[in-house]
């Protein structure tokens, strides 16, 4: 059975074809003319190409950090290039009918169609192809509510002043080396802003897509939930099959006032390279939220795409009683290599916070969980469960666990589980003589491990996520 | 329904069955009982078809098919059934969700509609009832922290619901005490039509006093040096497998 199980890892990428659209895309290169150019196709006020520009010059400072537990070759980062828009995109479309038709198939061949009338019921959409968002759903609904939901370079012209506050106030600039880089050149991405008191009426989900060969895309969320306010966000990410590496690196910010909550979902789903490890994105993204006092930060993933992933969702559990939680299934095959974790950082008194991570390593793949939980010196009465579970399938594959743990008040209660199974092949035999095939078998078997995680996920998430790891495992057995 | 012929099968290169014949006519209940090491479990397993246990010479036929020919999943849903002696755990895939996919794979086979998310819990319910669990052990994980006993019960719920043509049932008796062998037992028994087969394989004579056998095999070295009816597992009862030593000898020359 295991011999079947090594057996090659080939498998289908769904996502994985290129869509005829006639674009704009600047040459590969980075300079401040780059830049510049980013900032005055978007109408950008002064400040923002200067923060661009300070960004810039931090970032050339910088170095590539090399810590993870990943191996990739050096990324030319004037091989790239960095902005890429549908030329259709330029005279911007005011409703969807004027959208180009070959882009709403992109989406309705990916599975999000984006005529509000055959969407899932109470999910806006916010659609970002290549550097430009494409169209945003169920506007009017959502105004009504006094909920903001719409492209950042939109933001930036309607709503100047929140976007000036709050960017960077989670996520500096000089946070870290792709941080930086996106901070300089980031061309779109969703924001969010749900006012006092208001429960967001919809999910609310944004779907990335990388089109034009060798562009980036470096998109920047910020979602922003005043006081006493839910929202539920979810993104979705693919890519076209091709043999170069791509990068992604994006930065997600998010602010929680005083009693707010924010759930945050990601189904990750980029292309993962072939079975020899030839092209995938690489996925270098930093994403953090702030907690103020009573809020709460709940952030779920499924990551089973890209070549290599850097990843860290975090929570500065700032204010007292804030909550953070971090649930994540990673699936790694083939050549892929994921370092994934979080950081909870507890700065109030009672804070608390949950991390359950599921790593599934097959084929030749590498996955790594990394977190920090760290109790500040204010942090009286603080708490953190984790729980770290690696299931592995087949034996070329491996499983690694960086916990890190700083506590700096004795009050503070920090609890560390960690497991490493593996599919048997008495598990396997048992499925079978029951009439299961192979391939149900371990896409039960693993569904089975990830259950803890995807009861976080909105519903209709949860049924898609149970679809991408049957996907994803499909010839993962022989 | 199933016959066996000189049928030779080792497991890491080294020979279990050395020549084992068997025939299993529809509605018949066959024990097979020796000494530990004779054989037994490995019977049960080149018969489903466990990865592993090669089969260096014979034939095994089931209704009609080569079953050897055929991989794990296709002989279970051609109606072989294998309850096993020590029930492996799948956490987090509960009971319900996992007998479902396995009760519609077999009625897939035999061309038959899936049941319905009700139509099923009705069943498990009843079947869930007739092993004596209680019904959360339908939301609870395959085998999850079941006692041994449980998992045997369990075992039996699903052989009720998979309405297999020929049940395999591997020392479905070790560990049990008087009233879970009892339960066990009259699972089987309601299971009895008239067309169901079975193959009983246990150590002790003593299932045997709750499930009647219609034919006794007494296994030793890899094939079946006696058959009787039920009053050869008595004699084992009575004397132990020592008396095997002389029979095997017979059989030998």
């Amino acid at each position: 059975m295991s011999e079947q199980i090594e057996q090659a890892l080939e498998r289908k990428y769904d996502a994985g074809f290129y869509s005829e659209i006639e674009s704009e895309t600047f040459e590969s290169g980075l300079d401040e003319s780059v830049i510049r150019r980013i900032s005055a196709m978007k109408n950008e006020p002064e400040w923002m190409l200067e923060w661009r520009l300070k960004s810039y010059h931090a970032w050339l400072e910088m170095e590539e950090p090399d810590w993870a537990h990943v191996d990739y070759p050096k990324i030319d980062y004037q091989a790239i290039s960095y902005y890429s828009a549908p030329k259709s995109m330029k005279d911007k479309p005011k409703s969807l009918d004027e959208v180009d038709p070959e882009l709403l198939r992109t989406y309705e061949k990916l599975g999000i169609p984006l005529h509000e009338q055959e969407m899932l019921a109470g999910v806006a959409v916010d659609a970002v192809f290549d550097s430009v968002s494409v169209v945003t759903t169920f506007r009017d609904k959502l105004e009504e509510a006094g909920v903001i939901f719409c492209p950042i370079s939109e933001a930036l012209q309607r709503f100047p002043d929140l976007v000036k506050k709050y960017i960077g106030s989670v996520v500096p600039r000089t946070d870290n080396y792709f941080a930086a880089l996106n901070s300089a050149v980031f061309t779109d991405g969703s924001f969010v802003y749900i006012p006092k008191g208001t429960r967001c009426p919809m999910e609310l989900s944004t779907y990335f897509r990388i089109n034009e060969m060798n562009t980036g895309q470096f998109e920047r969320t910020l979602i922003v939930a005043d006081e006493g306010s839910y929202v539920s966000y979810l993104e979705g990410c693919t890519a076209p099959q091709r043999d170069e590496n791509q990068l992604h690196a994006a930065v997600v910010e998010l602010v929680a006032m005083d009693d707010a909550q924010i759930k945050y979902s990601t189904v990750q789903n980029w292309y993962p390279g072939d079975e020899n490890g030839k092209g995938g994105i690489y996925n270098f993204v930093t994403k953090r939220g702030v907690a103020h006092t009573n809020a709460k930060i709940s952030w779920t993933q499924v990551e089973t795409g890209s070549a290599v992933t850097w990843k860290y969702p975090s929570c500065v559990l700032k204010g007292d009683n804030s909550v953070g939680e971090f649930y994540s299934v990673a699936l790694t095959r083939g050549r892929q290599q994921a370092d994934t974790g979080t950081k909870m950082i507890h700065v109030g008194k009672n804070t608390k916070s949950t991390i359950i991570s599921k790593g599934i390593s097959a084929g030749h793949s590498n996955n790594a969980y990394r977190g920090l939980v760290q109790m500040g010196p204010r942090a009286d009465g603080a708490r953190n469960f984790t729980e770290c579970d690696s299931l592995l399938i087949g034996d070329k594959c491996g499983a690694h666990t960086f916990p890190y743990i700083e506590s700096r008040n004795p009050s503070a209660i920090v609890e560390h589980e960690a497991t490493t199974s593996k599919v048997s092949d008495e598990q396997l035999f048992l499925c079978q003589q029951r009439g299961l095939d192979t391939e149900k078998a371990v896409s039960m078997i693993v569904n089975g491990f990830c259950k803890e995680v995807f009861k976080e996920l909105p519903m209709e998430f949860a049924v898609e996520a149970g679809k991408l790891l049957e996907i994803s495992l499909e010839g993962s057995v022989g | 329904m199933l016959s066996i012929k000189n049928l030779h099968a080792s497991v890491e290169e080294k020979n279990i069955i050395k020549g084992l014949n068997l025939d299993v006519k529809p509605g018949e209940v066959h024990a097979i009982m020796g000494p530990n090491g004779a054989g037994k479990s490995t019977l049960g397993y080149v018969l489903s078809g466990r990865d592993g246990y090669e089969v260096s010479e014979g034939e095994a036929t089931f209704n009609g098919k080569d079953l050897l020919e055929l991989e794990v999943e296709e002989r279970a849903r051609e109606g072989l059934f294998l309850a096993f002696q020590y029930p492996v755990e799948i956490p987090g895939v509960s009971n319900m969700e996992f007998m479902k996919e396995s009760v519609n794979a077999m009625r897939e086979q035999r061309g038959e509609e899936p049941l319905t998310a009700a139509e099923f819990l009705k069943k498990a319910k009843e079947a869930c009832k007739q092993v004596q669990l209680p019904l959360d052990f339908l939301k609870r994980g395959v085998n999850e922290g079941f006692s041994g006993g449980e998992k045997k019960r369990n075992e039996i719920m699903q052989m009720i619901l998979l309405e297999p043509k020929l049940c395999i049932l591997d020392e479905s008796d070790s560990g049990l005490d008087v009233d879970a062998l009892q339960v066990v037992a009259d699972g089987v028994n309601s299971q009895r039509d008239g067309e169901r087969s079975f193959i009983v394989v246990t150590h002790y004579q003593r299932l045997l006093d709750y499930i009647k056998p219609d034919f006794v095999h007494i296994l030793a070295d890899g094939k079946i040096v006696k058959s009787g009816d039920a009053s050869l597992a008595l004699e084992v009862e009575k004397s132990g497998y020592a008396f095997l030593g002389k029979a095997y000898e017979e059989a030998e020359a």
